[in-house]
């Protein structure tokens, strides 16, 4: 282990403490809070306590706090006794397909979702064994699975103010009462005859639901929206691409940092003709907030289709992120991570928001795992680059340059119509997907769940049929290094670079928890659920689940004061579908690429959706 | 070795090639007529091979789907519409993506020429859209037939060999025949 203590640590709260004070008189002008300042950490890196205030015992939605740190204060569940977990019950979720939903707990009831048809589950934590409260049944549209291009997966539901809302693969948004399990209502934010599907988790803020589409790979246009939480009623849409009034682009509040972002209707000039009204840029991943600058924090998705010769141009507003405002959905700041992106570098990872000691003073900043490949560090008061550093081999792009804040493609990795490219890495999947990472509040250390593999890559012609895939490329991957496709690795946001890391034979598909008992847990494909010892890397504990898990782990306390930790176990996914779609390893481009790499999968790990709740044994 | 043993050997050799070119027996190809008959797209094929009261169902078979299976020409035809359609985007090649794969031994709505062509037609309800009057007739069939080839269940010598593209998946010419059984029971949409 190869921890860097930040000497500085204190003096760099106290820094935070007056740089936050500056802040205030920022544009902005948020609430001067009475929140008191975080704890130090080893590294100096803290989540603000805005952001991310502390535990309560409940995991009310998937990402656990606006900052998305994914951690839990609890601590009865410890390095010292973890070897003594067990199960303490299991729920059938009845379904088969990647169990992608993180488990809620809120008061005495847990809360998932499962993949199409996408059934929403109360169990009753009084009850002994994981008796059912209710199971609310959205009944979405069959065909509407036709149209996922990962399977039709879900990510979770969110908890507000007594109710539940969430996602269904057809493009409906559903408030549930938490209590009773009724529709309160149901509003359709898309069109699922045109590719447009719904599955990420919706976060609130005041009184908005914050949705968003997915579909790149059916040519659907991206875009961002806000439900009124009371009757779902639109308050705002934000689209990825076209004229600004569509993309929410007010020259009076837009101030992006770097200058190829300004200008008008970039959305449009950015693109050959009319390419941007099927190009892309969905929002379908993690949105976090910071209150204190009352701004969001989202990415877009890769630009449609693949095939880039198809949309010359930036393709503004696709693989970037943008800073908007909750109230209106204004933009404020935008970065683009890969300018007319090549290789479906999705960027819609999370945006941990984390204040950091950076070259003397404390930076308000939100630390983004992308799919490139690039750890990227980004001031969220002003969209400036601050880092991008590599944390897997990187062959598709030559670096980042922090002059002009853009990505410097590899020239000889472009690809183009009718020629195979090989050995880009990361793959398209990236050296990490949507699967979130996690904060410590105790360590200071990011833990992320990533890939390890690369791809050979043939770009194809391509023709736009509304609600077929529109992709035109031949891709097929393999692990970067051999038998070793995935990593679990704990990274200093600091310092930049890797502490340690745990070698995973397959990509790493599940999300990550980290608690203030020392511990970290995540999931493998194979099935293993794992505690990690956070500061050292060591498996302290693992349990095998009857199949592959994609899911987000959380932890809580349960009504009877014993603090609990669940998971859903269930392969799918893009990573999973060869062996839950029962797809055929035989041919190479299965799965979109999978295919090549996955005989060994569909052995090695079995199809399943089951709810694993451990525990302690009773004192 | 005497040299009239020789002679014997050119002339056995040149009377085997002579055989094996008799063999080969041109495949039937009108360039300049009037394309294969279109006819509706709905065949009233059914995906199940069960009836009530007993006895085969059996697809009715279609008097066109001979014109298009075991040929080598069409078959090549539908591998060009098979990607060209986006086919390809859902089912990969033949391994399967959002959709099943269709070069294996599973068929969920039938595995014969004309109860593939009844899918694509119309649509099957999990997610496989109907390209009724999107493709033309003719087409459907050539994609049908090329569907068939994936699994190895066309005459080898009409089934299309290596392509020049990214090599995703044996020749189908290498494939081993994997005859299509009646609908396979599964638990779940596939």
């Amino acid at each position: 282990m190869d921890r860097r203590v930040w000497p500085a640590g204190r003096t760099a709260s106290a820094f935070a403490l007056v740089v936050l004070a500056l802040a205030a008189c920022s544009r902005n002008a948020p609430p001067p809070g009475p929140a008191k300042p975080p704890a130090a950490t080893p590294t100096g890196a803290v989540a603000p306590a805005a952001a991310s205030p502390d535990d309560d015992g409940q995991w009310t939605m998937p990402a656990k706090d606006y900052a998305n740190t994914r951690y839990s204060g609890l601590d009865q569940i410890n390095t010292g006794n973890v070897k003594g977990l067990q199960v303490a019950f299991t729920v059938s979720t009845e379904t088969l397909k990647g169990q992608e939903s993180a488990v809620l707990a809120v008061g005495d009831t847990l809360y998932f979702v499962t993949p199409y048809p996408n059934n929403l589950y109360a169990i009753d934590l009084e009850k002994p064994g994981g008796a059912v409260k209710w199971k609310y049944q959205p009944k979405p549209d069959a065909a509407a699975q036709g149209e996922a291009c990962c399977q039709p997966i879900n990510r979770g539901p969110v908890y507000s103010n007594g109710v539940i809302y969430y996602n269904t693969i057809d493009a409906w948004t559903h408030a549930v009462d938490a209590k009773t399990g009724q529709l309160k209502w149901k509003v359709k934010v898309g069109d699922f005859h045109k590719g447009e599907t719904t599955n990420m988790a919706p976060i609130v803020v005041k009184d908005h639901v914050i949705v968003g589409n997915s579909g790149a790979e059916f040519g659907v246009r991206g875009w961002i929206a806000a439900l009124n939480a009371g009757d779902g009623s639109l308050a705002w849409r934000a689209y990825s691409t076209g004229p600004d009034k569509d993309v929410l682009i007010d020259p009076a509040v837009f101030k992006p940092f770097y200058p190829q972002y300004k200008g008008t209707d970039l959305g449009v000039s950015h693109w050959r003709g009319e390419q941007w009204k099927i190009g892309g840029g969905t929002v379908w991943g993690w949105i976090s907030y910071d209150p204190e600058l009352d701004l969001i924090f989202h990415g877009t998705s890769n630009p449609a289709p693949w095939n880039h010769e198809a949309r010359p141009g930036d393709n503004n507003w696709t693989e970037g992120i943008f800073a908007r405002d909750p109230e209106t959905g204004k933009a404020h700041w935008f970065y683009q991570y890969s300018p007319h992106g090549l290789w479906d570098h999705s960027s819609v990872n999370e945006n941990i928001i984390l204040d950091l000691p950076w070259q003397g003073r404390t930076r308000h900043v939100v630390v983004h795992p992308e799919r490139n490949g690039y750890i990227y560090v980004i001031d969220r008061t002003s969209g400036e680059l601050l880092a991008a550093d590599p944390f897997m081999k990187v062959t598709a792009s030559l670096g980042v340059d922090m002059k002009t804040g853009k990505l410097i493609d590899n020239p000889e990795k472009r690809p183009t119509e009718g020629k195979v490219v090989r050995e880009v890495c990361p793959n398209s999947p990236g050296a990490k997907d949507w699967n979130p990472s996690a904060f410590s509040k105790q360590t200071g250390l990011l833990y992320v769940p990533h890939n390890n593999l690369c791809m050979d890559w043939e770009t194809k012609p391509v023709s736009y049929l509304a609600g077929t895939p529109y992709i035109g490329v031949n891709p097929r991957f393999y692990p970067a290094d051999p038998g070793k496709g995935g990593e679990f690795m704990a990274w200093d946001p600091v310092a930049r670079k890797k502490v340690w890391t745990i070698d995973e034979k397959w990509p790493v598909w599940s999300g990550a928890v980290a608690t203030a008992g020392g511990l970290v847990f995540y999931g493998n494909l194979e099935g293993w659920f794992k505690a990690v010892d956070a500061r050292t890397g060591q498996v302290l504990w693992q349990f095998k689940t009857a199949s592959g898990i994609v899911g987000q782990p959380t932890t809580w306390r349960g009504p009877d004061g014993r603090q609990y930790v669940s998971v859903l176990s269930g392969i799918g996914g893009w990573a999973g579908a060869m062996v839950s779609s029962q797809l055929d390893p035989r041919d190479a481009t299965a799965a979109k690429g999978f295919g090549n790499m996955s005989a060994d999968l569909k052995k090695e790990s079995a199809i399943g959706g089951m709810l694993y709740v451990f525990a302690l044994p009773k004192a | 070795m005497s040299s009239p043993c020789r002679r014997l050997e050119r002339l056995a050799a040149a009377a085997l090639a002579a055989a094996l070119l008799a063999g080969c027996q041109r495949e039937t190809r009108d360039f300049h007529g009037p394309p294969p008959p279109s006819g509706p797209q709905a065949s009233g094929v059914s995906p199940s091979d069960l009836a009530a009261g007993g006895g085969p169902i059996g697809p009715p078979h279609d008097p066109r789907a001979a014109i298009y299976e075991d040929n080598a020409f069409h078959i090549g035809e539908g591998k060009r519409y098979y990607d060209w359609y986006n086919c390809y985007g859902c089912h990969a090649a033949g391994g399967g993506d959002i959709g099943p794969p269709l070069m294996d031994d599973q068929w969920i709505y039938g595995g014969s020429i004309e109860q593939i062509h009844a899918s694509i037609v119309e649509g099957r309800p999990n997610g496989m859209p109907s390209f009724r009057n999107k493709i033309p007739d003719d087409q459907v069939w050539e994609i049908a037939a090329y569907i068939r080839s994936m699994g190895g269940n066309v005459a080898k010598d009409a089934a299309p060999s290596r392509g020049d593209e990214l090599q995703s998946s044996l020749a189908k010419t290498q494939v081993k025949p994997t005859p299509a059984k009646p609908a396979a029971p599964t638990d779940q949409p596939r």
